[in-house]
């Protein structure tokens, strides 16, 4: 096992260095006009010259990978152009927002969808299983944004209230500043919810079509004893490995729902920073959630080693 | 389908003869018959297609004509969907709308997955480190959550049709190119390419003769799942604004921006675009996951 966690580390970083070098390139991929019209229209800088060089686009490009790599190492992503303070401190005010309304979405999404996809799997092809295979694809199918705007518009209109969107610290309101997240992170949740649901069908269906189930059939257990204990514990695996695509999926969902439900978190703030061609505050969020996400991606594989002792990984 | 709709004709033409479902139209009706939540999603893809295609006829007006007098009206005999802020017929611009999905889909599919095909298939074959360095430049890619990068690669091309949809067949080709290699990898295990190699067949027959026809089935999977999942993203860049301009409507943007503080008054602005993404992703999902049961584990590539 020390081998494969190894072995996955070195799969990690070469994955981070390539991420890293995609973000790098990204405003370097600025047509040079472009950095014009940030000089005239927003007046980022003196002259274009100046511009270049807050951008880091004025030395040769190894040199600027590298010093690029080396400020990241010291904790400086630059300094926003629009509102001249630090990435890196613009970040950290932003992010517990998100994290928050993530961990509520992700939780929400296990919650309704592992139950369902074991009902599914256990009266596969029975109405149910249709009912909640149908649901489940209806929840990948319907936009998060328009489910926020109907939650938003329709009990206006029927019961005239609205949900509050305006943030609430948490030191102002402990409990607003709760409640707040939860429809957002539910709406979030509702499409990996409908993943996981159909993964967690797709595994238990198959483990229960192995020969140590009908055994435990066959010694006349209990159905839930062996759904649940003989069944479920091996289903389970495959479902972990996908909650840091899951993750990635939710911020994804974030961009749009911060904004409508006006949560001040890094999926709003890169928003804004595309619409006002902020390019530090594009690239330091690019690379703050991509390391989150990779790390994540190698947490999960590890666990999956931990998680199913047969695996032995060559 | 057009054999399908031929072969019906000739069956009305001679109602008296005896004849036997032409084969085109008994798969159909097999399909139905075993899948009917995949036909049932066909009718969703179908009802769509036209849409798109018919929208001049189809439409009771264009979809940036105002209609004097005719502001926010709901939905009535004459505005079967109401009208918005701007006194123009919903329904005709759901109509128009279907295109812009319809069109950019259909690119970005097609562009992405002949990307993805080279590049999974050429990664499988050729194997040893081009492999390799491929697989990681598109794990990187894929750790990236999709809007991030689309959103970040627009701020750079610039918004705009074409780029669009470049910068959505990027997303679907490195998810794509993944499971295109792992099917090129199974076919590659097969002794009749082994034979085809013996007979003195160069690299490019191989790939064009024996892998490439083989891994169809996974692509065309792939292409009918990646549908719904390019028309949902093309509706959220449009809604954030970065899709196709205005006065052109694409359903993402008739949910957002000025029309958006209307829709307490009239709600019907914001049901009906939000509906037609949702049956025209949901009819492709569907399609796409019955595809995929009906040919079996080896085609769905995972």
């Amino acid at each position: 096992m020390k081998n494969y966690l190894l072995k996955r580390l070195l799969v990690a970083i070469p994955s981070l260095v390539i991420a890293s070098v995609i973000v790098f390139t990204l405003p370097r991929l600025l047509p040079g006009d472009a950095v014009q019209l940030m000089v005239e229209e927003k007046a980022y800088g003196k002259d274009i010259d100046d511009l270049r060089a807050k951008l880091g686009l004025d030395k040769p490009i190894y040199v600027q990978y590298f010093s690029w790599l080396g400020n990241i190492a010291r904790g400086n992503l630059g300094e926003s152009l629009w509102t001249k303070r630090a990435v890196s401190e613009e970040l950290a005010r932003r992010l517990p927002v998100t994290l928050v309304l993530g961990i509520i979405s992700i939780t929400f999404a296990i919650l309704i969808a592992i139950p369902i996809g074991v009902l599914a799997a256990v009266r596969a092809d029975t109405l149910r299983d249709y009912a909640a295979r149908s649901v489940a694809i209806l929840g990948l199918s319907v936009p998060g944004f328009w489910l926020a705007t109907l939650v938003i518009i329709l009990p206006a209109m029927w019961w005239g209230w609205t949900p509050h969107l305006s943030f609430t610290e948490f030191t102002q309101d402990p409990v607003r500043h709760v409640v707040q997240f939860l429809l957002p992170g539910a709406i979030l949740g509702i499409a990996s919810a409908a993943a996981i649901m159909r993964l967690t069908r797709a595994m238990l269906l198959e483990v229960l079509r192995q020969d140590y189930v009908r055994t435990a059939w066959a010694k006349g257990l209990d159905e839930r004893f062996v759904v649940f204990k003989h069944s479920l514990k091996n289903a389970i695996i495959p479902v972990v490995t996908i909650l840091g695509i899951q993750l990635a999926q939710i911020f994804s969902g974030t961009v749009i729902i911060e904004s409508i439900f006006g949560l001040p978190g890094m999926g709003r703030f890169l928003f804004d920073a595309i619409l006002q061609r902020d390019y530090p505050v594009i690239q330091g969020i690019n690379l703050l959630v991509v390391s989150v996400i990779v790390c994540m991606n190698l947490l999960v594989d590890m666990l999956y080693a931990v998680l199913d002792p047969r695996i032995r990984y060559s | 389908m057009a054999n399908g709709i031929e072969a019906v004709a000739t069956a009305e033409t001679f109602p008296h003869r005896t004849w036997r479902l032409p084969s085109a139209v008994a798969g159909l009706l097999r399909f139905c018959r075993r899948k009917p939540l995949g036909a049932l999603g066909g009718l969703c893809v179908l009802a769509m297609l036209v849409m798109a295609a018919g929208a001049d006829v189809i439409a009771h007006y264009a979809y940036d004509q105002s209609i004097p007098g005719a502001r926010m009206q709901p939905p009535s005999s004459r505005f079967w969907m109401g009208t918005d802020n701007l006194s123009r017929d919903m329904w005709s611009r759901v109509v128009y709308g279907a295109r812009i999905s319809v069109t950019v889909g259909f690119a970005t599919i097609v562009l992405g997955t002949l990307v993805a095909a080279a590049v999974g298939i050429s990664s499988a074959y050729v194997g040893g480190t081009y492999d390799i360095v491929v697989q990681r430049i598109v794990d990187a890619w894929m750790s990236f959550p999709y809007l991030v990068i689309i959103l970040s690669l627009m701020a750079v091309l610039g918004p705009g049709l074409l780029n669009l949809i470049l910068a959505l067949s990027l997303l679907i080709a490195a998810g794509g190119a993944r499971v295109i290699r792992g099917a090129a990898l199974s076919v590659m295990q097969n002794p009749y390419l082994e034979a085809a190699r013996a007979m003195g067949s160069g690299h490019l027959r191989i790939v064009l003769r024996y892998v490439l026809p083989n891994v169809m089935a996974t692509i065309m999977i792939l292409a009918t799942i990646g549908l719904g999942g390019v028309i949902l993203a093309e509706s959220s860049l449009s809604f954030l604004g970065f899709g196709v301009p205005p006065p052109y409507p694409s359903w993402g943007a008739m949910l957002s921006g000025s029309g958006r503080s209307y829709m307490y008054r009239a709600p019907w602005m914001a049901i009906w675009p939000g509906l037609a993404i949702s049956l025209a992703v949901f009819g492709f999902n569907m399609l796409g996951d019955a595809l995929r049961d009906g040919a079996g584990p080896a085609a769905a590539g995972r």
